[in-house]
């Protein structure tokens, strides 16, 4: 067998910032003096923060250290997946830079940001190509916040015809902010359980669909890793009973260039830049979460709309049926620019990181599937889910054997969700992810179930190797300790 | 996690199927969740309970448990007003996890029709559920 990549080491300790350097030492040595002496305004001058003083390598060292304590992306297999975050490629880092993006200011005249403007009016345009759809507003600040917008349009769209409804079909494989998005909008959202596939069945629909429900948030593929392959008999009964049918397109990495989701019966649909397109955004932020719509729909996009006329290009509030402006400035263009770069240096080859995506989710089932117990066996999407249901016997749990997996080199995957299988292991690996890499993986978890068998207690004090072992998560949700 | 065999039961309360117990005495109904619950969501770190006086109907959602697995609902057993919540629970939300019968009771309830504590489960249906679940 191969070397695992986990392993022990030498590694410092650090402690914060306030309790390093001394009075008077200093990092960095200001200019002289080139403009006239000013004083400040009374009202605003004053004792400064309490900010320790450091000398440069002090901080430098600082920073080096803790990240040492970090395992990230960029460090080895990260298999919670483009959910949270997959590898994202330096070059967009580098052209989100470019100091002519990264000096741009909202408040600056169009006539000065006729780039920026040109970028963003562009990158709709490959968005709505690449989905099939026919209009895009980059306005939503994340995945959720696109939601809401997508819901608001529902709401305008239902009004438009003199007749709003009260309710939005949610299933249960959607994810879980679909129904807080419609509640949050007013809707009532009505859950509608997944058949013994793990997809939905268009009967289920056809049971709950009325005159008051405004539509369905579906998403695809679903919380499972799986397609939802009855899209378009549901969106046809949704429809014939004048309902809209929204698409949660945050698993869109498994079918870029593959399925139009606009010819599906998709009416609105968002996506979530900052995991398909390459933005870093695991830790909070920032996110983008554009969203795509048909024609019919368009009057109804949020406000300001970046146009163009004549070669140039503008921001424009003239659209009186719209549901308004959601974003202080439009949106994050930062987030914006590594989705345009991602798309342009890819191109055709987009369709082949969704290929290369779903291969590697399903080498990791098939090769996984007689270790660990597969509640859904059937051909997955980008990421497959596991149970912890063959360690019932040993009492070892999900949990377990995730932190066991820390000690063989590896990010656990995402636990305990979707909700709908008990025990949940759900493992996404992306694109990025060589042959060499998945089989190292798939080795040492299989090894983590060895372990489990032969070891049970071992698993319940995983992890051993690193700097902190197993954290106490319950006294940290239940006392946590808030600092600034 | 405990087995099926290994869960605490007591014989004066009765059961739902999404697992909350209730306890009738002097004309009110307290109210629960069941030991296999607690054990099933693991250690609970937050529970949202409803106001005094609040009414709801069977099947309702009347609260929820949050674990650092999962949130989940609670359901409530029968039509009914609520008469006091346990408060000891927003400081000590481990009483549930520890000791679910007695100091991790959530709600006592004036039931709308005591009839709807005939369809509930005693002891040994509700243990014929468990060992029904998930084989």
């Amino acid at each position: 067998m191969q070397e695992m990549v986990g392993t022990t080491g030498l590694i410092l300790n650090e402690p914060l910032l306030t309790e390093r350097g001394r009075k008077g030492r200093c990092g960095i040595s200001l200019p002289r003096r080139d403009v006239e002496y000013f004083p400040l305004d009374a009202s605003i001058a004053g004792e400064g923060p309490n900010f320790p003083d450091l000398s440069e390598v002090e901080v430098v060292r600082h920073y080096t250290r803790l990240s040492t304590w970090n395992f990230g992306v960029d460090t080895g297999l990260y298999p919670l997946g483009s959910c949270t975050m997959k590898y994202n490629p330096k070059t967009n880092e580098r052209q989100a830079a470019l100091p002519g993006f990264a000096g741009a200011h909202p408040l600056l005249p169009a006539s000065l940001s006729q780039g920026v403007l040109k970028m963003m009016y562009d990158l709709q345009g490959f968005l709505a190509e690449l989905t099939c759809m026919d209009a895009v507003t980059l306005q939503p600040a994340a995945g959720a916040h696109g939601e809401l917008a997508g819901m608001l349009i529902f709401h305008a769209y239902h009004q438009s015809k003199g007749a709003p409804r009260s309710k939005i079909i949610v299933p249960d494989t959607a994810h879980g902010t679909n129904p807080a998005s419609a509640a949050l909008c007013g809707y009532r959202p009505v859950n509608v359980q997944s058949n013994e596939q793990g997809v939905l069945s268009p009967e289920t629909i056809a049971a709950v669909m009325d005159e008051e429900t405004a539509g369905i948030m579906i998403t695809n593929p679903n919380t499972l890793g799986l397609f939802e392959e009855n899209i378009q008999q549901i969106a046809e009964i949704v429809h014939a009973r004048g309902g809209l049918v929204y698409a949660d397109g945050a698993n869109m990495n498994a079918i870029m260039g593959i399925v139009g989701v606009g010819d599906i019966g998709v009416d609105v649909l968002h996506l979530n830049l900052h995991k398909t397109f390459s933005t870093p955004h695991g830790g909070g932020g920032p996110g983008s979460g554009p969203v795509c719509v048909k024609t019919y729909l368009e009057p109804f996009l949020p406000v300001p709309r970046v146009s163009e006329k004549d070669g140039r290009y503008f921001l424009s509030e003239d659209f009186p049926q719209s549901v308004g402006k959601l974003h202080g400035f439009y949106g994050h263009v930062g987030v914006m620019i590594r989705a345009y770069c991602y798309i342009l240096s890819l191109g055709p080859e987009l369709k082949k990181v969704s290929q290369l995506a779903v291969l590697n989710a399903n080498y990791i089932k098939e090769k996984l599937k007689d270790t660990l117990h597969l509640p859904y066996d059937r051909p997955c999407m980008h990421e497959c889910v596991f149970s912890d249901k063959n360690q019932e016997a040993e009492k070892v749990t999900t949990l377990d054997m995730v932190k066991r997996l820390i000690d063989y080199g590896f990010h656990p995957p995402t636990i305990y969700f979707p909700l709908v299988v008990h025990g949940a292991i759900m493992i996404e690996p992306t694109e990025t992810e060589s042959k060499e890499d998945l089989d190292v993986f798939i080795e040492s978890f299989k090894n983590v179930v060895k372990d489990a068998k032969e070891n049970p207690e071992m698993l319940h004090d995983a992890p051993r190797k690193p700097k902190l072992r197993r954290l106490d998560e319950t006294s940290a949700a239940r006392h946590p300790c808030l600092t600034c | 996690m405990k087995e099926i065999n290994e869960m605490n039961l007591p014989e004066n309360v009765l059961y739902s199927t999404d697992h909350e117990w209730s306890r009738v005495k002097d004309g009110k109904v307290r109210i629960g969740i069941s030991d296999y619950a607690q054990d099933q969501l693991g250690e609970i770190v937050f529970i949202e309970v409803p106001e005094i006086g609040a009414t709801f109907k069977k099947g309702d959602v009347f609260g929820t448990l949050e674990s650092i697995k999962a949130v989940a609902e609670m359901l409530i057993p029968i039509t009914c007003e609520v008469l006091a919540v346990n408060t000891d629970l927003e400081g000590s939300p481990e009483l549930v996890n520890q000791d679910p019968y007695d100091k991790g009771w959530i709600i006592d309830v004036k039931p709308d029709d005591s009839s709807e504590l005939n369809q509930l489960m005693n002891k040994d249906a509700y243990l014929e559920m468990l060992k029904g679940m998930g084989k």
